[in-house]
């Protein structure tokens, strides 16, 4: 059962993290076809061998996206899908995409996000606008989030992160250095992405810990930066795989796991969602993590990347930050991680945040990361991450 | 920090038809909660199914309210425009001697009081829009 292992990302295509966009702007649907032209200039593939859709909600339509965007790209496809889990929606989009084309549905889906800002509205809709500061926490009437966590603050994604951060100490000690790490060598990563927001600007575990308290425990630069950008990625069949000018990065394992929406309601906050989804990913593919190349987890803090190593079972529960003092994270180090300088280097452009990872575990297996280049990368983990670590979803990818 | 006196007014909760007696309760100063009647396990928040049976049974019941810190954080920062003029806001999640989590504040207490384990109980705070908040503060 599970993924044969017979789809492949062949094409990726992405926009240079900004924290301040000042270029044109563009509806979703225009840089929708954009991201896509982009994907399929970079595989070597023609539209003509495009008959697959995947994306997320889009700002143009509050219903009916798939439609919509296919039908402003001319494309009459067969398999159409949209994925609604947050952080964990690009690992998601593959997996789905990687099912359909082995089922025999489809031969090629373009999963793209465009996270550019969109022109501004001469008819505002002050509603949509209000609310958007309550992040992941839906304060819409009937939401169990607008009467249980909004009245109490718990809203959008540092306080929870940071009260998972808080029980882990209370469990398990907290080594403040190596968490600061993790974000350290994420930007040291980051100094080799000319696209990385961070890009010209490496930071220290002492910056880290210097850098203000948001949420006890986390610092502003343990949480990541907001930034314009998009991403895309083209998954195909074995027959376009062989005929695309890219090394084909082959979805062999996927997994994913839903718990809840707040974090309040998880039955132990430590240990995360995407334990099983990287279990169902590994089996499938026949892997142990000792297989794997390159880590590209989901990093919209230090601590998901922390406990993402854990519950993917590089090192055992507690031990996390001892494994991170004892390697060297970067794409020159023994464990390589978020080898782009992940999110947190990078930053974050909006939902295509969690597409970098996808990108970059791709790039890495296609030999077409630049300076950051793994001297041997054939196997890659991608993990995505949902709302306050309440969905996740895991990938493994493997070179052709 | 006494956090009970509401001189910034936080978002407030509109009940539903479900939850309606929940915050009738609040405003008695009692803590209710659902019971299921068919597996007799505790649910939090409101529903109208039980969410580990899914039957339709579910009983409200007065219970103490006492119970411990889960997790807690100290936000420096507003966690969101409404909140500003709050912090530090003393966020947590207690957990419930029935075992059932709940989102809230801890109220009357210093930052070295917050920690994961310590016991808690109900603080019924009435706000100026006669809604009623359930903050807990330390036993």
């Amino acid at each position: 059962m599970g993924l044969k292992g017979e789809a492949a990302i062949v094409g990726v295509a992405d926009y240079k993290n900004e924290r301040k966009y000042t270029g044109p702007r563009h509806f979703f649907t225009e840089q929708f076809a954009d991201l896509t032209h982009r994907a399929l200039v970079d595989a070597g593939l023609n539209k003509s061998d495009l008959d697959g859709i995947c994306c997320t909600a889009i700002r143009e339509a509050n219903m009916f996206a798939p439609a919509t965007l296919a039908e402003y790209l001319g494309l009459k496809v067969n398999f159409a899908e949209i994925v609604d889990l947050g952080g964990a929606t690009p690992v998601g989009m593959i997996w789905r995409a990687a099912a359909a084309i082995e089922m025999g549905i489809c031969q090629a889906v373009i999963c793209a996000i465009p996270a550019r800002p969109i022109p501004s509205n001469p008819i505002p809709s002050p509603t949509a606008d209000d609310l958007r500061f309550y992040g992941s926490t839906s304060a819409n009437w009937g939401s169990p989030q607008a009467e249980f966590d909004v009245p109490y603050g718990n809203v959008a994604q540092n306080s929870g992160y940071a009260m998972i951060a808080q029980r882990y100490a209370a469990l398990h000690g907290y080594d403040e250095r190596a968490l600061a790490k993790i974000a350290a060598d994420q930007r040291t990563n980051a100094q080799a992405n000319p696209n990385a927001a961070f890009y010209g600007k490496p930071a220290s575990i002492d910056d880290v810990l210097a850098s203000p308290v948001i949420a006890d425990p986390l610092h502003i630069l343990e949480i990541v930066m907001p930034c314009a950008g998009g991403g895309a990625v083209l998954v195909v069949d074995k027959a376009l795989a062989a005929k695309s000018k890219n090394r084909p990065a082959y979805i062999t394992g996927c997994g994913e796991r839903l718990e809840s929406k707040s974090m309040t309601y998880q039955d132990d906050i430590t240990r995360t969602p995407v334990g099983p989804a990287s279990q169902s990913a590994f089996a499938m593919a026949g892997k142990k993590p000792a297989d794997i190349d390159v880590v590209e987890p989901y990093d919209c803090y230090t601590i998901t990347v922390l406990l993402t190593l854990e519950d993917s079972g590089f090192c055992a529960k507690g031990e996390g930050m001892k494994f991170v003092n004892e390697h060297d994270l970067t794409y020159n180090g023994d464990f390589p991680v978020n080898t782009h300088g992940g999110q947190l280097g990078a930053g974050q452009a909006g939902l295509a945040g969690g597409m970098s990872q996808v990108i970059e575990g791709a790039r890495q297996i296609m030999g077409k990361a630049d300076d950051r280049q793994l001297t041997r990368c054939d196997t890659a983990l991608v993990t995505g991450t949902g709302g306050i670590m309440s969905e996740q979803s895991a990938i493994i990818l493997e070179g052709g | 920090m006494n956090n009970t006196s509401l001189s910034v007014l936080p978002p407030m909760p509109h009940p539903t038809p479900t939850t309606e007696p929940f915050w009738q309760g609040l405003a008695q100063e009692k803590l209710m909660l659902q019971q299921c009647g068919d597996c007799n396990q505790w649910v939090f928040y409101p529903r109208t199914h039980c969410s580990h049976c899914l039957s339709p049974n579910l009983e409200w019941q007065q219970v103490s309210g006492e119970g411990e810190i889960y997790s807690f954080t100290i936000a420096r920062r507003p966690t969101a425009p409404p909140f500003a003029g709050m912090e530090p806001q003393y966020i947590a999640v207690v957990q419930l001697q029935e075992g059932v989590r709940m989102n809230t504040i801890i109220a009357n207490a210093t930052e070295s009081d917050l920690k994961v384990g310590v016991k808690v109980k109900p603080c019924f705070v009435h706000t100026p829009d006669a809604q009623t908040l359930l903050y807990f503060e330390l036993t």
